[in-house]
């Protein structure tokens, strides 16, 4: 272990900005998100909660890479829990299958108003190459209110960011005023 | 000479040559001769090939004798196809739904012909999904999902438990189901690649060379050198991130957060490397069949020797932090013990089964492209708990980034691809991703379009694993059993 520590000592904060290019851009706009944050949720983080409607996992891979630590996505103030129940955001990936559609619709009644919903990559937003199968029932829109569209196959961590940068500049401003206690399931 | 039955001919097969049941495909033949073709594909890895046994059945109350009960590994294949073609397994012990759930209307089979594409049949009232029920005083029932707590895909879990002791684990899947076989009935095989880089999106670069090869096959068509070299490249560089993420999963589920950051560190940069290797993370838009459609740009090559240089150094410290770290060794030592009689009797594949003492590769054992000239060996440890698959993947890294390195010292120069003509005909492509094999089987029509595509994936060989190898086991260790075989639920449902 004390070998590795010291190797870490060399290498200093991996956490970007380490090059130029996208990932200087992912820390201008994590710095943007972190204050509207502040801003507008007054010192809480925004909660979000994951929902794959259907995906071939390429959009999970890419929204848990949001957390590994060079793209370190807490300390920005975004959250990911573990329950509807705490979220404000409802982040959906994939064409909604004809079999998690009542799940989809279960988490999305689970989740306490005011709420959000961000439609993440191609699939949700128009079923993607999916279009047109007898086993996908359509888009996220068709089945809840989407707020938000974030393209990609599937987004990279830098789009998932701008994304959620989106969401918070447009969010409601009845989320904004209310803190968790006073949500009503 | 009396014919011989189709069970038979299959059990004499599987035990004359210690075959494993790679993949069972049903074709509706009906407009040709009347009846539905049903294909067994048994691996003979001591003869380094694939058989084939084919019979018919007739249209008419399609029924034959349910391999099964003498074949465990042909369980999941039957139910499937009882379920999408009407073919009924005679003497199957357990005929309930697998991949459509109980709002799809009975009677109704989505791979028959006549089942014209994009139909979206009406839910109706089903029969309730029975589990298996335990009875027994003080025995619960616990069911997770298919929402789950993490950032992961949907399946539901039905835990029997007595007290912490898990008495039986029954998982049921289908809800990731897409339809994706029969959407590519019809298609070019040249546009089909799309698709089959979204069966499973950890797996995209396997199942696109797979599905390649097996274009490559029907059409008669090897791919350049340089492509078959470049292949190797992108397909190793596939497992190394999957098995860093893997190897991290396990840290993150015994609450080992600094150890899980290492690894996530370096599979993030094996990520940004694959971006500009050819400007996609998970190396979509890469094979098309012929060869190489994005071929890495100026010296990205040249970077890749530096980066791997640099990645062996880093993770050959970070693996040492894993090994030394009794809080996480003693959590994985014994948990999770998958015996070799089950991995072999249910026909699992690839590094989880490799850890339980069953020496199988097909880069190896029914070796594609490149790999028969390249150096490497197979890790097989007899343990089969957690520890071992995971020490099995570290040790396939290693011969991962040894055998990138062997094909960078020798890539030949040339065009990336040939253009491929489409011939109708029948093929085979497999490949070993980090998971294990993939078999793509294609069919294609006179008129150069797909008439059938069976995609087996290694998620719907082992998820029949998982609940021998939880038994007996404590429900808090699950989530670290579950992430040892980390299995796709996109590639099992398709």
């Amino acid at each position: 272990m004390f070998s590795l520590l010291k190797r870490n000592l060399q290498t200093g904060r991996v956490t970007i900005p380490v090059e130029a290019g996208v990932e200087a851009e992912y820390e201008l706009v994590g710095t943007r998100l972190k204050e509207t944050i502040a801003r507008l949720l007054g010192g809480r983080s925004l909660h979000i909660r994951e929902v794959d409607a259907g995906s071939c996992n390429g959009c999970e891979l890419e929204i848990t890479a949001l957390s590994n630590p060079v793209y370190d996505v807490e300390r920005f103030g975004v959250h990911f829990v573990a329950s509807p129940r705490h979220a404000d955001v409802l982040l959906v990936t994939g064409p909604v299958t004809r079999q998690m559609q009542a799940a989809l619709l279960k988490t999305y009644e689970a989740t306490p108003e005011p709420r959000f919903v961000i439609a993440s990559g191609d699939c949700a937003i128009d079923c993607g190459v999916y279009a047109g199968s007898c086993a996908v029932s359509g888009r996220v829109e068709d089945f809840i209110p989407v707020d938000v569209k974030i393209h990609g196959c599937p987004p990279a961590p830098l789009a998932l960011l701008r994304g959620l940068l989106a969401t918070v500049e447009r969010l409601p401003l009845e989320i904004c005023h209310t803190t968790r206690h006073e949500k009503t399931p | 000479m009396a014919e011989r039955r189709f069970d038979d001919s299959c059990a004499e097969l599987s035990v004359r040559e210690r075959a494993r049941l790679a993949s069972l495909i049903a074709t509706d033949d009906r407009k040709k001769n009347n009846t539905f073709g049903l294909h067994c594909v048994f691996s003979l890895p001591r003869k380094k090939t694939y058989e084939t046994l084919t019979t018919q059945i007739a249209a008419e109350q399609p029924r034959y004798p349910s391999l099964t009960p003498r074949l465990p590994s042909a369980h999941a294949f039957e139910r499937e196809i009882f379920e999408f073609f009407g073919i009924e397994p005679v003497g199957h012990p357990d005929l309930r739904g697998l991949l459509l759930h109980e709002d799809w209307p009975r009677g109704v089979h989505p791979l028959r012909k006549d089942f014209s594409q994009g139909t979206k049949p009406e839910r109706t009232q089903g029969e309730i999904f029975r589990f298996q029920k335990v009875e027994g005083e003080g025995v619960f029932e616990i069911p997770v999902g298919p929402v789950h707590a993490g950032i992961i895909e949907p399946g539901h879990f039905r835990f029997s438990v007595a007290g912490e002791p898990i008495i039986n684990l029954e998982i049921r899947l289908g809800y990731v189901h897409k339809g994706i076989e029969k959407l590519a009935e019809g298609r070019d095989p040249l546009q089909a690649v799309d698709l089959a880089e979204r069966i499973s999106g950890d797996a995209a670069f396997a199942h696109s060379l797979a599905f390649s090869q097996a274009v490559e096959q029907v059409a008669l068509v090897p791919p350049p050198p340089r492509a078959q070299s470049l292949r190797v490249i992108f397909a190793e560089l596939e497992r190394l991130y999957n098995h860093l993420g893997d190897i991290a999963g396990i840290a993150t589920d015994v609450g080992f957060s600094f150890g899980a950051a290492q690894m996530l560190l370096l599979r993030e940069r094996v990520l940004q490397s694959n971006q500009r290797l050819v400007g996609h993370r998970l190396l979509r838009g890469v094979n098309i069949p012929g060869g190489i459609r994005r071929e890495p740009q100026g010296g990205a090559l040249q970077g890749l020797n530096d980066f791997l240089s640099w990645l062996e150094l880093e993770y050959v410290c970070v693996e040492r932090l894993y090994r030394d770290t009794d809080s996480l060794m003693d959590r994985v030592e014994g948990a999770g013990i998958l015996a070799r009689q089950v991995a072999e009797d249910l026909g699992g594949v690839g590094p989880s089964v490799r850890a339980s003492g069953v020496d199988e590769d097909l880069r190896r054992d029914h070796p594609y492209g490149l790999y028969n000239e390249l150096k490497f060996a197979v890790p097989v440890l007899d343990e089969g708990d957690v520890a071992a698959r995971m020490l099995v993947k570290m040790a396939e890294f290693k011969q991962s980034l040894a055998l990138i390195r062997q094909v960078l010292a020798t890539l030949p120069d040339g065009p990336c691809s040939i253009p491929v003509k489409i011939i109708p005909g029948s093929g085979m492509g497999w490949a070993e991703s980090s998971r294990g094999e993939i078999l793509h089987w294609l069919r294609i029509d006179s008129d150069g379009r797909i008439e059938r595509l069976k995609v087996k994936s290694p998620s719907f060989s082992n998820w029949p694993l998982l609940p021998w190898a939880v038994k007996d086991n404590i429900v808090p260790d699950f989530p670290l059993i579950n992430k040892s075989f980390n299995l796709s639920y996109s590639g099992n449902d398709r």
